[in-house]
């Protein structure tokens, strides 16, 4: 017999999941205009995968398929796996990152609600330590479906004429390259420039932003993750733009390139593997954003994202435990 | 005098208030069942104590239950017959376990006992708190605390008496049609109560969803009431969601509103007051609210005692039911038997069915959204509680404040993987009360063995003592009389040793004497054919054991 209360809300996992990936559409919609439609094929290729890896654990596991296949969530994951990874890169890529994201990171750790790192993030960290090359290559602008195609589908890689570098890769290369003399100023005036960030990428970060502010205004996640992520980013780099602006990319920058907008709204906002107190959340996501900028600006990695979420991660017990609010009846002015 | 401001309580809830359904009609008279059964226990603390026996006469208002013991109220005939039997009857709650009843056959005549107003302004305030408590007026909000307790002025003066009525349970009419149709009676047992607490000011708070309630008892208020709107937002009629919202003071855990200076009652309870001492009416019926799965969901004037199977032959449930619950759909609970009485504490009987309120959705895996902590209002983390409650980490659970929780019911309306957990909560908590208890009962067992070993250590030792001085005499008896050979050997033994000689001499007789009287088996002596026989037999036994374990099962 059940219990009270008679009465349930009716929002459930699969209702928030599926806001999640209606709110990655219109970054999807411009990624395709950018880039071409290459990035489609990744996303039905990482789904798929998603969803068969997901089966296998579940009936491995004895779990009731329909119930957990339903939830949508690794459909979720491996849209931002496929996101994240190169457009270009080659079927298996998509497809090994999703298995380790589902099977490894997800289900060996108990399945959903279990798993202490985000799945997408591990599998990100998996592709960018196993296979570096490839996961720098990204298609260069104008670039038609029929190659990306080739590309995906194992044809021969002859890279330099169609691949370009990721903004932040093409600046740290930059500085690499011009050793004391470089000037951030003059590295950016290269073809994988635009307006804010790397070129055609400031129409995706706005698709992102967009998809951000649908899930803050369906609730299904607070302002505190992305706000912190965003603002701590974007103080860090304004303190060290403002001592060594020839050294060091503005903010606008930093925000503009790379994932930093998609891990704002969609990837620290991760609600199983980070942290959930509301002050806890400001830390958590201001942490990950600052080791995020240190491994971007002083790491080996292009971006650091994924390596400062996984960090982050480690913490979450230890920031929850200490970041407890109060709780009524027990306030500092309660006595 | 206006408010100026509101506070906010953390959290709630918006469930579809469903209220419109029941409030269409009149409180209405239900009539007067045959029977009735009227709990002895109603209220918070002591079971009142059986005045009438079986075959006695009662009159309506007569009372069948004394108060007893500091916490308690008494309870009384709910009209006028015969006793028929004090015994336990299934009572609406839900274990359905039974409790004692005085069950009255009604002889349909109502006749009173002699009642009247009462001289309440000119009399001691314990005289007029002693009244209160014989007629049996508790807080109709569902707690059942003796009122007399709570009017009580604290060490610290009263400023303020706060009455609820905010009724935030979805379907819940019950105070909503009081306030509307008895709205002068409300403000005179505010105005009574507020007079016995030397209270500053008193409020009433009532949610915004009930514009009719607010403009009666507006309408009716005198001077130093004042009738507040409050937003809807369950569970705003909680006690101490209620005074934060009014005053902005939050009662810390462990401690009660009087010691800030505030009092809270239910609007029903004032209601009741103001019979009690206008007319020396006790506390003889209540609202009821039947609602739900229903084909006339309205207010009943109810006497304490029906069954509640008449209030649902009134309302009339649809064919597709599945159940009856008392309270509201957010804290009430499914009733075991619909033969129950209605109660002080029945506030709503609300008939379910499922599409009204439909059976949970599979549990699925927290994903730690935080959604509930959210709509808290305790300002807890249910998924944490839930966490420590699961891993049976209960000491971790009580760190995080599980005590604080008032089982609402906001965390498990919300959480998108239909975990139920209020029910974790409570599960929690009573095992960890059964913990406590075990703990308790082992301390005093352990208490009471450490007594048991000092006091059997002492008997020994004494009786050692005792044995050695009887040795020591006799000793030197026998030294008396055969001379010195004997005493000079005896003489090198220290009086420990002796003692200690004593003692074994003691033990080897008893088991001597044991052993004396231990009878021989009559298998211990058996000739030889006799001793093969039995052989030979328990050899087929134990054959016979092992055909029997091979067998296939019989079938039937």
């Amino acid at each position: 017999m059940s219990h009270s209360p008679y009465l349930r809300d009716s929002r459930s996992v699969r209702q928030i999941m599926l806001h999640v990936l209606l709110a990655l559409l219109p970054a999807i919609g411009l990624y395709v205009w950018q880039f071409g439609a290459g990035i489609v094929l990744q996303l039905l290729l990482a789904s798929v995968t998603a969803l068969a890896a997901e089966a296998l654990m579940l009936k491995l596991r004895g779990k009731p398929l329909g119930l957990y296949l339903g939830d949508l969530s690794a459909v979720v994951t491996a849209w931002l796996i496929a996101l994240t990874l190169p457009p270009i890169g080659p079927w298996w890529m998509v497809v090994l990152a999703t298995s380790i994201a589902i099977v490894v990171a997800k289900h060996l750790y108990g399945g959903l609600g279990q798993n202490p790192f985000n799945p997408a993030m591990v599998a990100f960290c998996v592709m960018i330590v196993a296979f570096p090359a490839l996961m720098s290559q990204w298609p260069a602008a104008g670039l038609d479906f029929q190659h990306q195609l080739d590309l995906i589908l194992g044809g021969h890689r002859q890279l330099d004429a169609i691949t370009s570098a990721t903004p932040l890769d093409a600046l740290r290369t930059g500085l690499r390259e011009g050793g004391a003399d470089a000037r951030v100023a003059e590295i950016l005036q290269g073809p994988a420039f635009g307006l804010l960030g790397g070129s055609g990428w400031e129409w995706i970060v706005a698709g992102f932003a967009l998809g951000g502010a649908y899930l803050l205004w369906q609730r299904v996640i607070t302002w505190h993750l992305p706000a912190a992520f965003l603002l701590t980013m974007a103080a860090i780099a304004l303190l060290l733009w403002g001592m060594h602006p020839e050294r060091f990319a503005s903010p606008l920058l930093h925000l503009a390139s790379g994932g930093t907008v998609l891990a704002a709204f969609f990837i620290v906002t991760d609600p199983v593997s980070g942290a959930t107190t509301p002050k806890g959340k400001l830390v958590f996501a201001g942490g990950t954003a600052f080791i995020a900028y240190m491994i971007r600006s002083f790491g080996n990695y292009p971006d650091g994202i994924a390596f400062a979420v996984l960090l982050m991660n480690i913490c979450v017990p230890l920031i929850d435990m200490y970041t407890q609010p109060s709780v009524f009846g027990h306030k500092r002015g309660a006595r | 005098m206006m408010l100026d401001r509101l506070f906010k309580f953390h959290g709630g809830v918006k469930p579809d208030s469903r209220k419109s359904d029941s409030t269409g009609r009149p409180i209405a008279q239900l009539p007067l069942p045959p029977q009735l059964v009227v709990p002895l226990h109603q209220s918070i603390g002591g079971t009142p104590r059986p005045l009438v026996r079986v075959g006695d006469r009662v009159l309506k208002g007569e009372r069948i239950g004394a108060a007893e013991g500091a916490i308690s109220a008494a309870v009384h005939a709910p009209t006028s017959g015969i006793v028929k039997a004090v015994e336990d009857r299934t009572m609406p709650h839900p274990s359905g376990l039974p409790a004692a009843c005085v069950v009255i056959e009604a002889d349909g005549e109502e006749r009173w006992i002699d009642h009247g107003p009462l001289p309440w302004q000119s009399m001691p305030g314990d005289e007029l708190r002693d009244f209160l408590r014989d007629a049996g007026i508790v807080g109709l909000g569902g707690a059942t605390f003796p009122s007399h307790l709570k009017l009580r002025p604290g060490a610290k003066p009263t400023d303020t008496l706060v009455l609820n009525g905010a009724e935030c349970e979805p379907f819940i009419t019950c105070d909503d049609m009081l306030m509307r149709e008895r709205a002068g009676e409300i403000v005179r047992g505010a105005t009574i109560m507020g007079r016995m607490l030397g209270a500053r000011r008193v409020m009433v708070g009532i949610e915004d969803n009930k514009p009719e309630a607010i403009a009666a008892l507006r309408a009716a208020a005198g001077d130093g009431i004042e009738v507040v709107a409050i937003p809807t937002l369950y569970p705003a009629g909680g006690e101490k969601q209620l005074l934060r919202v009014l005053t902005g003071v939050e009662v810390a855990a462990g401690r009660r509103p009087v010691e800030y200076g505030l009092q809270c009652f239910n609007v029903g309870t004032a209601y009741r007051v103001a019979r009690a001492i206008d007319h020396g009416e006790p506390l003889l019926s209540r609202v009821v609210t039947v609602a739900g799965n229903v084909e006339r969901p309205a207010n009943y004037e109810v006497l304490i005692g029906t069954p509640i199977d008449a209030l649902l032959a009134a309302g009339g449930p649809k064919p597709d039911t599945d159940r009856v619950l008392m309270g509201g759909p957010m804290m009430g609970f499914a009733l075991p038997s619909t033969a129950a009485p209605v109660i002080k504490a029945t506030n709503c009987v609300l008939v379910g069915s499922p599409t009204l309120l439909p059976p949970p959705r599979p549990e699925m895996a927290c994903i730690r959204c935080g959604t509930c902590s959210r709509h808290c209002p305790a300002d807890l983390q249910p998924f944490e509680l839930y966490w420590f409650g699961r891993s049976h980490n209960f000491g971790k659970a009580q760190e995080y404040h599980l005590f604080d929780c008032i089982e609402c019911g906001c965390c498990s309306y919300v959480c998108p993987s239909n975990i139920p957990l209020v029910d974790y909560f409570r599960f929690t908590k009573s095992e960890i009360w059964a913990r406590e208890r075990e703990k308790a009962a082992a301390d005093a067992a352990r208490v009471r063995f450490e007594a048991r070993n000092e006091r059997q250590e002492r008997e020994k030792r004494e009786k050692a003592e005792k044995l050695a001085a009887k040795a020591a005499a006799t000793r030197k008896k026998l030294n008396d009389g055969d001379g010195d050979e004997a005493a000079a050997a005896e003489s090198t033994a220290s009086p420990a040793e002796e003692a200690k000689k004593a003692l074994i001499a003691a033990a080897l007789e008893r088991a001597k004497q044991q052993k004396s009287q231990v009878k021989p088996r009559n298998t211990d002596d058996l000739p030889a054919d006799k001793q093969a026989e039995i052989d030979e037999i328990e050899t087929r036994r134990a054959r016979a054991a092992r055909h029997d374990a091979v067998k296939p099962p019989e079938q039937s």
